[in-house]
């Protein structure tokens, strides 16, 4: 009989899923929107007047117009780029920080393993909201700056997911194996343990996205978000004044485009989690 | 217990350590020298340097640490840039509306998350419950400001059902203003609130005891109420009152949208007028609280759960 690897059987019964298939179509198109914007093949002309100024959803302007008369459609899309964007970079700092120290402290234990629990209990202890603002306020307002704030404070649930997951693998017979045939700390902690705990990475990953998201949007709304370029929240920053004029199509288009993209993510999570945690199989 | 608790005690020195150092490296080390914001352009030399020394900037870096520490026990945290008001006095009075509208919201939303999720889990599988999950996803995929412009705009300012903005001090009055963001509050909560509760209830459910309760002919909601929520108790503790400290700010967005001159509303304006001192004290206070609050949790494990070992 010939056995599925972990992953093939994971892809499997992830595309038998419709939910979880609609959440990764989803995805992919926000993907490819974000790349498109981001190299300029797509909304480069953003900025440009193509109409009057607040014109409702027509078939010429598929969104309608802002007070410029500029394109809600492709300020929605520039917005895409931005918040794929925030979703990656984040990504990108918080999982090597929270894989490494997290799989540092659950496979030393001792004082590695108190040094880096203060470390993440430290930086958990001041409320993230606050964390946030207070990083983009001192680093000036901007996207890079959003990027390090939602870094600074996303590695700390990675780190200590992959902690309590390390701490019950270093015991397992698979490791003692490879510690017998002389394999040293960095090869079993490295080449055998982590490669089981990866799904940890890829669920988390998945909320992680939704999470910078979202918060980039708030942060934006704020005015310490990306400048001089349209984001969702500055959108609905817009929108408050907008709105008591009967100018809903920003506000509408902006939240939808959120909705869609966060909703996706928070569907993938749970769907990734169902189909790679070996727990539930076959449940 | 008492060595526990004091054990415990002695923990949060290191952690509160740590946290004013991270305070300190971000305002007193990144944030670089504000006099030349405060003064303006045409500030002279000798302007600077007097207002430097006026705001604890000529201290050698380890005193202003000390600073930092000194004023999470102290919560002495010196005048805004802004209002040149006292920080604490501020803190005072924005801690009443902050708490009018954020305590009563927290305690509904709370009890009424339980409340959905114990019926839910009552009807796992069924279609209640997927109903229910499905909502609970979709609305936590909506941002947080699109409802509160909505509601502002549909049933205070098109409906006129609530005030649309301000706040009114002392007990009735205040009703009319925190009504409206705290049913807000409600709703943005039942989101998280609901999935969480749900998934720890059903974590026990399918547990060797609650198969032996049934066995011995106890009923589906005795079951539920006696047996399981007490077991669930751990986790939902927690959940619960970690999101304490996160309250006196936790309705900055509302706080903001509909003018309530609470600590959220602080924060932000210190945001806008780039009122550091403000914004710290703020990091601070809110760290101190969930420093204290995180270990009233680890005793409140103790009396929810006697097994809790106390090493």
């Amino acid at each position: 009989m010939k056995e599925n690897s972990l992953w093939k059987d994971a892809f499997k019964r992830l595309i038998q899923d419709k939910m979880a298939l609609f959440s990764v179509v989803i995805v992919a198109a926000y993907s490819l929107i974000a790349i498109l914007a981001a190299t300029g093949l797509i909304a480069s002309d953003w900025a440009n007047e193509v109409g009057g100024a607040n014109l409702p959803p027509s078939s010429e302007h598929l969104f309608g117009t802002d007070m410029f008369g500029r394109s809600v459609f492709a300020k929605v899309i520039r917005g895409t780029q931005i918040a794929m964007s925030v979703g990656l970079a984040t990504s990108l700092i918080a999982i090597p920080i929270g894989v490494f120290l997290g799989a540092l402290a659950g496979y030393f234990g001792g004082w590695v393993d108190d040094f880096i629990t203060w470390l993440y209990t430290t930086f958990s202890s001041i409320p993230n909201i606050m964390l946030l603002i207070s990083i983009t306020m001192i680093l000036g307002k901007g996207i890079f700056a959003v990027y390090i704030a939602l870094g600074a404070t996303s590695w700390v649930t990675l780190c200590r997911l992959i902690r309590g997951e390390v701490m019950k693998h270093k015991e397992r017979e698979y490791v003692q194996a490879a510690g017998a045939i002389g394999g040293g700390h960095f090869r079993k902690l490295f080449l055998h343990i982590l490669p089981n705990v990866t799904h940890i990475v890829i669920i988390n990953t998945s909320l992680q996205f939704q999470f910078a998201i979202k918060s980039e949007v708030i942060l934006s709304y704020l005015g310490l978000g990306v400048q001089g370029e349209p984001s969702w929240g500055t959108m609905i920053d817009d929108a408050k004044l907008e709105l008591s004029r009967g100018v809903w199509w920003q506000l509408a288009a902006a939240t939808t485009a959120m909705f869609l993209v966060v909703l996706a993510f928070n569907l993938l999570g749970d769907a990734l989690r169902d189909s790679l945690d070996p727990k539930l199989k076959g449940k | 217990m008492i060595k526990y608790i004091v054990r415990r005690l002695l923990y949060l020195i290191p952690v509160l350590l740590g946290v004013s150092f991270i305070i300190f490296v971000l305002f007193n080390l990144v944030s670089g020298d504000p006099t030349a914001v405060l003064l303006g352009k045409n500030a002279t030399a000798r302007q600077m340097a007097d207002l430097r020394e006026q705001l604890g900037l000529n201290k050698p870096l380890f005193d202003q640490y000390l600073d930092v520490v000194k004023s999470a026990f102290t919560f002495d945290f010196g005048h805004s840039w802004a209002t040149k008001q006292e920080i604490k006095e501020m803190i005072l009075q924005g801690a009443y509306p902050s708490l009018c509208l954020s305590l009563p919201a927290f305690v509904i939303a709370t009890i009424l998350s339980l409340i959905i999720s114990l019926v839910v889990a009552f009807y796992r599988g069924k279609g209640i419950d997927l109903t229910v999950r499905v909502l609970c996803i979709a609305g936590q995929s909506i941002s947080a400001l699109a409802y509160i412009l909505f509601f502002q705009y549909f049933f205070a300012y098109k409906m006129g059902w609530f005030e649309i903005s301000g706040f009114e001090f002392g007990f009735p009055d205040f009703v009319p203003f925190v009504a409206l963001p705290a049913i807000i509050f409600i709703l943005l909560s039942l989101g998280p609130d609901v999935r969480f509760f749900r998934t720890v209830i059903l974590d026990e459910i399918y547990q060797d005891y609650v198969r032996t309760a049934r066995a011995k002919g106890l009923g589906e909601i005795p079951i539920l109420l006696k047996h399981v929520l007490r077991n669930a108790l751990i986790p939902i503790i927690t959940y619960v009152v970690i999101q304490i400290p996160t309250l006196i700010l936790g309705a900055l967005l509302l706080e903001n949208f509909f003018s309530i001159p609470g600590l959220g509303g602080i924060t932000l304006n210190a945001l806008n007028s780039s009122d550091f001192p403000v914004i710290k004290a703020m990091a601070i206070l809110s760290s101190v609280l969930y420093i204290i609050l995180s270990l009233l949790t680890d005793v409140l494990y103790t009396i929810a759960d006697p097994r809790v070992k106390l090493k």
